[in-house]
């Protein structure tokens, strides 16, 4: 594909994405969920490895964004919405009674579809999580939170000036990295993103993708997308879903070049979908 | 792959049929064109029937009310004879307030016309003034005993019938009998015009006076009071009440069947007829607690019943209108339930939350019926200090006055419907004016 794929994916760069990621962060296995009497999640067992971006590609419906939801606990919100199996984030059963969930949100931060800045000012959109979790010990601190998050989100010199205007205000793309940055100013250790660039243009599209990437030092991060192409420019594993089921995950080259699932083979050539 | 040098056959009838299909819809467009003109006339007609009636209404009620605020006096030259008022000269305020000041004005307004002589006729002319003028002459002196033995000037309050006569009210060419002045009265009052002692000014008293039997007294002060308290009890319960209720309801309440059935029964709280709120109030606040009759607290109280189903429908509808995703963005990033809400739910509903509360409070204001039942009908001249106190509220005031015969007193309900509309027109362009503010687009 396009060069920045091979810049991506080379080998150099996997070998060192591997050394770092010595334990998945997420271990999903024997995933069920319904939403009341409907099955969404059939079994799915997957592992999230560390500092690496893995994506989640398969048809509508297939349950991509149900999966995504369980890792931040995000289903709690749906009333009729029950999750089975265990999930694990860095050993810890996330569903136990130990874990709370306000806590865990913190630590797997998430951005949505459309973009959802609040009709508040940019610096508050971005100060916010900071602001309840307790991370800024003062205003300064926090001044320094919200500098870094936009940096981050490659935003910083866009609205340095007009940090005081709501973030309603921003353009599609650039309200969506400013849900990055409100993101990444919890200092997560996992970021979820569903179809965060569905809503872009090419050109604001491709400023997140070269985020991600970026971000990726950092965070670990996975992202549910529709655009195959997006899938193998950005992510160093692969998961396709099928009606509920995993059908396959591995490497990203691996899944794009050589699926091991007729399925699979069929989505990634367009076959259905 | 289909390459025919002529049209096929389908092609032929497809073109056929699009011909027809247009022919079809021009031949309709008439008639629908008709249609909507015809729709468009009916809105107009029901438009213009609408304006029709509420101009009529507000005629009436501005042409009736009008006149209450301006009001006749008459200027008065009074001696004070210090033996009738304080014969032992020690100014004692007991004995100050106890003197016959009827007797001082009727003696100056006699020295106007020294040939009534007639008891009949002595009655007839102090008919011209207002009881009132009693009671002004003895607070001018209470508040400045050092008048007592001088002649002083006094503006007093013409009788409501002497006023009516001033207004034009009073039709001369009717028979005697027919009206309430007869010739001499009439005759004395253009007397008095002549020599320039009728003077025609702004009807203060109506606003710094509690009710009374003489209308020129009489005042919409402790309605005004009365209706204060009463909304000020009503909004302190019902707005953090309903605001409560329905945030609960909406963000925290498990969707089942008991919420089901406290939403269904909460609309139908809304359907309720307000009178029935009254009896409630009546049978629980006043016969259980023992709270006072009349008192604005028990009104607040009755009228917060009835206002709660209307602002808590109004806050739920405010809630729902948020985005979810806004609710889904806080969540995301770890705030907990009651954060999101009241960091950014609640905000952005608030707007949508006061306009409802707005229009209930306006709803509440203009109730009658409920306080009925609470005795706040009574006929009480004090104006309330403070929500234990007896007192009454603008439209039992304006339901009360309307019901007498005077004509003054007909003319100061609508004056007080006036007002009354006025402070209704103000609160639900400050509900507008909210709803436009604080609109936002996300
Ligand atoms: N809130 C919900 N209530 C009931 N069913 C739901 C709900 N959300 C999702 N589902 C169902 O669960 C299944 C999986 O949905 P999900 O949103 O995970 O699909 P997806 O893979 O993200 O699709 P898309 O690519 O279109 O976003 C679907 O069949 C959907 O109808
Ligand atoms: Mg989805």
């Amino acid at each position: 594909m396009t060069g920045m794929t091979a810049e991506v994916m080379t080998p150099k760069e996997v070998e060192t994405a591997k050394e770092a990621a010595i334990a998945p962060k997420f271990v999903t296995k024997g995933v069920d969920v319904y939403y009341a009497e409907k099955q969404a999640l059939t079994n799915v067992s997957l592992d999230i490895e560390t500092n690496q971006v893995t994506s989640l590609i398969g048809p509508s419906g297939c349950g991509k964004s149900t999966y995504l939801r369980c890792l931040n606990r995000m289903n709690d919100t749906i009333d009729i919405c029950r999750v089975m199996g265990d999930i694990l984030l860095d050993g810890a059963d996330i569903y136990s009674r130990e874990m709370d969930v306000v806590h865990l949100r913190a630590r797997v931060g998430m951005v949505f579809q459309k973009p959802n800045p609040f009709p508040k000012s940019i610096y508050e959109n971005v100060c916010y999580g900071p602001k309840i979790h307790g991370i800024a010990k003062n205003k300064a601190e926090l001044d320094d939170i919200v500098h870094t998050s936009l940096q981050k989100a490659g935003l910083w010199n866009e609205v340095k000036d007009r940090m005081h205007e709501p973030g309603t205000g921003l353009s599609g793309g650039q309200q969506q990295r400013l849900c990055i940055a409100r993101a990444v100013a919890v200092q997560p250790d996992v970021i979820l993103m569903d179809e965060p660039c569905s809503a872009l243009d090419p050109i604001a599209t491709a400023k997140i993708e070269e985020l991600i990437d970026e971000l990726r030092v950092n965070y670990t991060i996975v992202i549910v997308t529709h655009s195959m192409q997006q899938a193998a420019r950005v992510s160093q594993r692969t998961g396709f879903f099928h009606l509920g089921e995993l059908v396959e995950v591995g490497e990203t080259e691996q899944i794009f070049t050589n699926p091991k699932d007729e399925r699979t083979q069929g989505y990634i050539t367009g076959r259905f979908g | 792959m289909n390459s025919h040098p002529t049209p096929s056959a389908g092609a032929i009838d497809a073109k056929e049929a699009g011909r027809r299909a247009s022919e079809a819809i021009a031949a309709s467009l008439k008639g629908r064109y008709a249609a909507e003109k015809r729709f468009r006339a009916y809105g107009i007609a029901a438009i213009v029937f609408a304006m029709l009636c509420l101009a009529t209404l507000f005629v009436t009620i501005i042409g009736t009310g009008l006149p209450a605020f301006t009001q006749t006096m008459i200027r008065l030259e009074v001696t004070l004879y210090p033996q009738d008022i304080d014969p032992d000269g020690n100014r004692d305020p007991a004995v100050l307030s106890r003197a016959n000041y009827r007797k001082l004005i009727q003696q100056s307004v006699l020295d106007l016309f020294p040939e009534v002589t007639s008891r009949r006729d002595k009655r007839a002319l102090m008919a011209l003034i207002s009881p009132g003028a009693t009671f002004d002459l003895r607070r001018e002196v209470m508040d400045d005993p050092s008048i007592i033995g001088q002649r002083v000037s006094l503006l007093v309050h013409a009788s409501d019938d002497a006023d009516q006569l001033e207004k034009g009210h009073i039709d001369a060419d009717l028979p005697e009998s027919e009206r309430r002045l007869n010739d001499k009265q009439i005759g004395w009052f253009e007397r008095l015009k002549e020599r320039g002692l009728v003077v025609t000014r702004f009807n203060t008293t109506l606003f710094t006076n509690g009710d009374s039997r003489s209308p020129e007294l009489a005042g919409i002060r402790g309605a005004l009071m009365g209706s204060l308290f009463t909304m000020l009890v009503t909004l302190a319960l019902s707005f953090p009440l309903a605001v409560g209720a329905a945030l609960y309801l909406e963000e925290f309440a498990p969707k089942n069947k008991w919420t089901q059935l406290i939403e269904v029964n909460i609309n139908n709280l809304a359907a309720v007829p307000s009178i029935v709120f009254g009896l409630l109030g009546l049978a629980v606040f006043l016969n259980f607690f023992g709270m006072p009759r009349s008192a604005p607290l028990v009104g607040g109280l009755v009228l917060t019943l009835m206002t709660l189903p209307t602002i808590i429908i109004a806050s739920r509808a405010a809630l729902k209108s948020v985005p979810p995703s806004i609710r889904e963005a806080a969540l995301g990033v770890g705030a907990s339930k009651v954060q999101t809400v009241f960091h950014h739910v609640l905000p952005l509903a608030l707007p949508g939350m006061l306009t409802g509360t707005i229009i209930g409070m306006a709803q509440a204001l203009g109730e009658t019926a409920p306080l009925l039942m609470i005795g706040m009908i009574a006929f009480i001249v004090d104006i309330p200090g403070g929500p234990l106190d007896p007192a009454t509220v603008m439209p039992v005031q304006i339901y009360l006055w309307s019901d007498l015969p005077e004509r003054a007193f007909v003319e100061r309900a609508s004056a007080a419907i006036m007002v009354l509309l006025g402070f209704l027109v103000i609160m639900n362009a400050l509900a507008v004016l909210l709803r436009k503010r604080f609109e936002k687009k996300w």
